[in-house]
């Protein structure tokens, strides 16, 4: 990516960063995306069919001008359930994203700027979450909560907030030596301001970085949980679950199983992007 | 050194304690009843009684967490709530061929990521570096059970170049277990044709459980090798009139190697536990199904089980990496 040197007064702070990201083809392939995608949660709904509707004589019917993706076993329209897994997978991305780095923010902001015995505990809580086999945790947390969706976003949450807590940590550790935050302290600040307003926002990149991609990552894992009976029920049209009903008919009827495969992937996808383009424009140090 | 390996061991065990504490703490704070789940809805209150008497699930929770702890250290899991056996039987059973399968799904990984990787890396911006960067993006977004079935479609039923799930032909004469590894216990057991039809019945399962650590490697493989290859030593060693592979070879490849080796471990890790997806897929008799059927039915010593395996299996892999570390790179001293 070639950047021209943005030069002159009028050149707001922010402008250089938003020209970047407009330069980078992938940034705007994943933001496309990620645009269609909001559209589509949103707006899909009210311009679709019924997505649980069956029509059983119309069953494993390929696309037509009547059913844009064909239908599926039981003859609901897949379009309109992929549609309506959108907003489902997308509902499931941001909150798990919003509760994980929720979580792993307070830890790694208490850890970082208390230090010592606090420090040292919290890290090693850390340290065994890592550890921990991330997708059989969320199975059991999901198995024993009862599997549905919400339940699926709270185990999915609850072994996605470590890494917040491992980047927020070092932000704090490095930001709590600079001048600013010295200063802050002089002027009678008290801790709890000195995090919020001082050391909270100037850590955020990373975590803004690597949010992206957990949105991404998540969708993946709740999908994957779906697809073995842990995540959203049969008829809800989860994405995964959509695959997981469809697998039987995939020699008969591809695109029952295709379109919502192809729906995560293209999720993900635009999260991945958006991820790497975030990387690159804020943080020049982190392009691979 | 010594000091620096006492350490670690110790590391190993208190995050292996502390999965063990958390998996049990899980177990205490859900709502679920195991005992409902194994005797089913319609179990008599006796028999509920009866159940929970057995496996103990009467006594208060420490007292629950003491016992599993006392076990646990001369080397007993506890029973399985589902199966009736003890579950370090199971998992004996179960772990050799997720073992297999993992490793077969490493080696291909490496195979594809890293060769990849050093593709795009020495061709930056032109055509196989495009290629590869778009695969390794499409191969990180793509869903892995959806890749396992696809797989399965076209290489299996329709193209019929690969066998179907499991880990043997249905009619092969399976070896009599010596360490649980088909592989190994085919050759065992002298017989080269099943040898080759399990490692043939490997190569579906383990393209689609490496793909996406493929993909990952690529991208690293390719970071690793573009900050290496834009150093001053390589120029220098450019300069001096080296061969172009030379550099390659003897100057880039062992310093990008580093980092590629911080992220092989934990993907050895990942795919270890990551295998649940894939092992469903290809009914392969792996601790991955044998966790997932164990879950849905609240058989939570099994779950434990795999659980700890699976941490411990990981502290290890980790502890691994860092000592290859000083190997690798002679700056790295531990105190």
């Amino acid at each position: 990516m070639a950047s021209v040197p943005t030069t002159g007064p009028a050149a707001r702070p922010g402008s250089r960063t938003v020209r970047r990201f407009r330069r980078n083809f992938s940034a705007m392939l994943g933001l496309g995306l990620f645009i269609l995608l909001v559209v589509l949660a949103l707006l899909g709904p009210f311009f679709t069919a019924d997505p649980l509707a069956q029509q059983l004589a119309n069953k494993l019917k390929p696309p037509s001008p009547q059913h844009f993706l064909g239908t599926d076993q039981l003859g609901r329209d897949v379009w309109s359930r992929v549609v309506h897994g959108a907003a489902i997978s997308l509902r499931v991305g941001f909150l798990v994203v919003l509760l994980s780095a929720a979580v792993g923010i307070v830890v790694g902001l208490v850890a970082g700027s208390l230090g010592g015995t606090a420090d040292n505990v919290l890290m090693r809580v850390t340290d065994i979450f890592f550890a921990f086999p991330s997708l059989i945790l969320a199975m059991a947390i999901a198995a024993a909560l009862g599997p549905n969706l919400n339940n699926t976003i709270l185990a999915v949450a609850a072994v996605s907030w470590p890494v917040y807590a491992r980047l927020v940590r070092a932000q704090a550790l490095a930001l709590r030596e600079r001048e600013f935050v010295e200063a802050a302290r002089a002027l009678g600040a008290r801790t709890p301001r000195v995090l919020w307003r001082h050391i909270l926002p100037n850590s955020l990149t990373p975590v803004m970085v690597q949010a992206s991609f957990d949105v991404g990552g998540a969708i993946l894992t709740a999908a994957g949980l779906s697809f073995v009976g842990f995540g959203a029920q049969p008829p809800t049209p989860e994405w995964g679950a959509m695959v997981s009903e469809a697998r039987n008919y995939i020699d008969v009827a591809f695109w029952a199983s295709v379109a919502p495969a192809v729906a995560i992937m293209l999720t993900v996808l635009a999260f991945n992007l958006l991820g790497d383009a975030l990387r690159d424009v804020l943080d020049p140090r982190g392009r691979d | 050194m010594f000091a620096y390996l006492v350490r670690r061991l110790f590391f190993v065990v208190f995050v292996v304690w502390g999965v063990t504490f958390a998996t049990f703490f899980i177990s205490q704070v859900v709502p679920a009843d195991p005992a409902l789940a194994a005797l089913g809805d319609n179990a008599r209150e006796d028999q509920i009684k009866e159940f929970r008497e057995r496996n103990g699930l009467n006594k208060p929770a420490y007292v629950q967490y003491a016992v599993y702890m006392g076990k646990l250290l001369r080397g007993d899991l506890g029973q399985s709530l589902r199966t009736s056996r003890p579950v370090a039987d199971d998992l004996r059973e179960f772990f050799p061929a997720t073992v297999e399968l993992s490793l077969a799904a490493f080696l291909i990984a490496i195979l594809i990521g890293v060769p990849f990787g050093v593709v795009a890396a020495l061709n930056q911006n032109r055509p196989p570096d495009v290629t590869v960067r778009i695969l390794a993006l499409l191969g990180g977004a793509v869903p892995v059970f959806f890749l396992g079935i696809l797989l399965l479609e076209v290489f299996h039923r329709q193209l019929g170049w690969f066998p179907g799930p499991g880990r043997l032909d249905p009619y092969a004469l399976t070896p009599p277990r010596v360490t649980g590894f088909m592989a190994v216990d085919t050759l065992l057991a002298r017989d080269p044709r099943t040898f080759l039809d399990s490692l043939y019945h490997l190569v579906l399962p383990a393209v689609v459980l490496g793909s996406a650590s493929a993909a990952l490697l690529a991208r690293m493989t390719r970071g690793a090798m573009l900050e290496v290859l834009s150093q001053d030593y390589i120029r220098t060693a450019r300069a001096k009139g080296a061969a172009n592979n030379a550099v390659i070879r003897r100057h880039a490849a062992k310093n990008a190697a580093l980092p590629v080796l911080t992220v092989l471990g934990g993907l050895l890790g990942g795919l270890l536990s990551g295998a649940v997806l894939t092992e469903t897929i290809f009914s392969w008799p792996g601790i991955g199904r044998y966790v997932t059927t164990s879950a849905s039915s609240l058989d939570f010593p099994a779950v434990m089980g795999v659980t700890l395996l699976a941490g411990l299996t990981y502290a290890l892999i980790n502890l691994a990496v860092d000592l290859l570390y000083a190997y690798i790179d002679p700056r790295i001293k531990y105190g």
